[in-house]
């Protein structure tokens, strides 16, 4: 007989999802995912002045407001065809690399890591041992016996106040769980020290946006942060040095923990990297401009179909604007047929759960009719195929800690699985790092030569229609905010943000979406208790904390479970 | 002594979005020492880590839902708080609950803290609050300024301020 469990979060920022599970034998067969609140976001930009569309849009999420509102100052500098001074996009993209590292450690440490790691096995771990472990592996100066001893110390007080704050919702003790105790204890340690070193990055989105959370610093047409050396208040050389020792710190973290852990964790769970896949075909957009034209890019775009490589060289490429279609055939929306996002209508129909018809507020994207997976995996794939030397590098990293952890290299058709994902973040991760070295290299010479241009006024004509398409690859892949300018305001505007295409419903041919294929054949040891399945919708990094709801045949509810 | 006075709140989301208001009148209205700092946090979380660690005042101030009439101001002290957050009270507040416990794990907790929520009437998408959470934004401010005061803080209009200087 089969089972369903019903996965229903409540969260309170991407949209609320849910996920609907069919199992029989201890595995999924079927799989739907569910956006379950109305966006709709967009409507309140319209009769907006476009030039204000960027402030507004970042507050439709709490995580990735700066991301928003990146991709909104693109979007209408693409419609009215200006160019950025090269001040300006050092700038943004500094801003850009920080905010995504920061997303991917607090995903991997706060969010995803309690998936694959006993808090309580910890406490059975010897500290010499696990310091022993890491020898060789990572220069980490907290990784010591007497810091880890300090880690079991804490976690065994808090264990025994019976306040375990926010480790109480874990899997403690599930069947899935068999990392040794020495690294669940590295884990923890690491845990808790992410806690601190994330600051770095939030700090250096701080120091250039002026604010975080919600940057005050865009402008269409650049940024307004004035630049000079000599003068207090401004841009100057004392702000740049201070920019630059969080950058430094922040890179001892990423490459001696973040990545070391990564290859551990992945190391003791083989099997997560045959299973989780989530499409046959994967989509990133080229990112980090550094020419006024945006024209030239420190990291590769592309678009992979069945393993034959197409490369994206520019943000745009005619070729990525004109195939992304979203199909409403299994959402609430009346037109069922997929339409370009320019074109896009918003028009509820909602008609309840339907299995077999629709079932969701997201829509489905689609580029060229097919169902894409975007993210941090889709990025690898795609740079590794572009020969990008940087993600080569760390990759070959990756995989020789993988070989001398388990003896056997990592092959890059093993990345097309749940802990894939993973792997991608961490080496988006430790890439984005490098470019915020050379960003800030870049930035710091380009002032160097006397250039103190940071904006260029925008000109938006008075009358009639201008169109505008702004991409940015964000944390959860690739990212674009679609405007229509008329008679000088917003006629228009769509966001096609990456949840959308990685949690959306079947598409137009009735297929899978990435969440529901990656699903199918993961094993359920405890459907009371279903990590399997939370790992892989973590993995895609949907930055939600949801309840699980467990629905036996009759429908009456068995359980419930709260996940981070 | 160090304060923060923080808003929390969709500005897009109708109600959601009075406690920014509060922070932005308290800010634009108030002459207030450099020891309090006060910061429209939107809907963030694990952002807001390093500005809320080792305060020894948080004032936060909310939309929650307690089952009041829209429009009720509420005052909720201390321990009172993250019990409260773990109620998930409105929709962006497992993330502040984040935090806090994971200042808890730093040994940053906040010494004091303090919440000002205001019940909301709608959450819908818009940027306006309605008329019945418009019209409490007054006493709710008045709440967090007395809150300062309590803590001798000088909180001087700016009228005022502008008078004397």
């Amino acid at each position: 007989m089969s089972q369903r469990i019903t996965i229903d979060p409540v969260t309170r920022i991407e949209g609320h999802l849910r996920i609907d599970c069919e199992i029989e034998q201890g595995k999924v067969v079927k799989a739907w995912s569910s956006g379950t609140m109305w966006r709709g976001m967009e409507e309140i930009v319209k009769g907006n002045d476009p030039r204000d569309a960027w402030m507004i849009v970042q507050r439709i999420c709490g995580v990735c407001t700066t991301i928003h509102a990146l991709a909104s100052v693109r979007a209408v500098e693409n419609a009215l065809g200006m160019e950025v001074p090269v001040n300006a996009q050092y700038i943004r993209n500094i801003i850009a690399a920080a905010h995504s590292i920061h997303d991917h450690i607090v995903h991997f440490y706060q969010l995803s890591a309690l998936d694959w790691v006993d808090v309580t096995s910890a406490l059975k771990a010897d500290p010499q041992k696990a310091a022993q472990m890491l020898n060789g592996l990572s220069e980490w100066p907290l990784n010591s016996a007497a810091e880890f001893l300090a880690v079991q110390n804490k976690i065994k007080a808090l264990v025994e106040s019976g306040q375990l704050g926010i480790f109480a919702n874990g899997y403690w003790g599930h069947p899935a769980m068999t990392l040794p105790p020495e690294v669940n204890l590295i884990a923890v340690a690491h845990y808790l020290q992410a806690l601190e070193c994330q600051r770095d990055a939030n700090r250096i989105v701080a120091v250039l946006g002026g604010k975080t959370p919600h940057i005050q610093n865009l402008a269409v047409g650049g940024v307004a942060n004035p630049i000079n050396l000599d003068s207090p208040g401004v841009l100057n050389l004392e702000r740049l040095m201070y920019l630059k020792s969080f950058i430094d710190k922040l890179g001892d973290f990423i490459e001696q923990v973040y990545l070391v852990d990564t290859a551990i964790i992945a190391a003791h769970y083989p099997q997560w990297l045959t299973m989780g896949k989530g499409a046959d075909c994967y989509l990133c957009v080229p990112e980090l401009p550094t020419d006024r034209k945006s024209e030239h890019y420190l990291l590769p775009g592309g678009y992979m179909e069945n393993g034959q490589f197409r490369p994206i060289t520019t943000q745009h490429d005619k070729y990525l604007q004109q195939g992304i279609e979203e199909s409403g055939k299994h959402a609430w929306y009346q037109d069922d047929k997929p339409l370009a996002p320019w074109e896009g209508l918003t028009r509820p129909n909602y008609t309840g759960w339907q299995e077999d018809g629709k079932y969701s507020w997201v829509k489905a994207p689609t580029f060229y009719g097919k169902t894409v997976e975007m993210g941090p995996l889709a990025w690898l794939l795609c740079s590794l195929q572009a020969g990008h030397q940087p993600t080569q590098q760390v990759f070959g990293q990756f995989a020789s800690m993988m070989k001398t952890l388990t003896g056997e290299a990592v092959r890059t058709e093993q990345l097309e699985s749940t802990l894939g994902r993973v792997v991608g973040r961490t080496v988006h991760a430790c890439v984005l790092h490098q470019t915020l070295s050379q960003q800030w290299q870049a930035l710091v010479t380009n002032i160097g030569t006397g250039d103190h241009e940071t904006f260029i006024p925008p000109n938006i004509p008075a009358t009639g229609e201008i169109r505008g398409v702004g991409f940015i690859e964000a944390p959860r892949g690739a990212l674009s905010h679609w405007v229509v300018i008329k008679d000088g305001k917003i006629a228009n505007y769509q966001a096609v943000v990456p949840s959308t295409w990685n949690a959306g419903p079947r598409n137009f041919n009735d297929e899978p979406g990435p969440y529901e294929r990656a699903l199918v054949g993961t094993p359920v040891s405890d459907p009371a208790k279903p990590l399997e399945v939370v790992r892989t919708i973590h993995s895609f990094d949907p930055c939600m904390s949801c309840a699980v709801h467990i629905v036996d045949a009759t429908g009456g509810e068995v359980s419930r479970v709260k996940v981070m | 002594m160090s304060i923060l006075v923080l808003g929390i709140g969709n500005l897009l989301l109708g109600d959601e979005a009075i406690g920014v208001r509060i922070v932005e009148a308290l800010e634009q209205r108030y002459l207030l020492p450099p020891h309090v700092e006060v910061l429209d946090g939107g809907t963030s979380g694990m952002d807001l880590l390093d500005v809320m660690a080792n305060r020894d005042h948080l004032i936060v101030a909310d939309a929650v839902l307690t089952g009041d009439e829209p429009g009720s101001v509420v005052m909720l002290h201390d321990d009172e708080i993250p019990a409260m957050f773990t109620r998930k009270v409105s929709p962006h507040q497992i993330g502040l609950a984040d935090v806090l416990m994971a200042l808890r794990l730093t040994g940053e907790f906040p010494a004091r803290l303090t919440l000002v929520g205001v019940v909301p009437q709608t959450l819908e998408p818009g940027i306006a609050l309605s008329s019945v959470v418009q019209q409490v934004l007054e006493p709710a401010l008045q709440q967090i300024v007395a809150a300062l005061k309590q803590e001798g803080v000088k909180v001087i209009p700016l009228e005022v301020a502008d008078a004397n200087a």
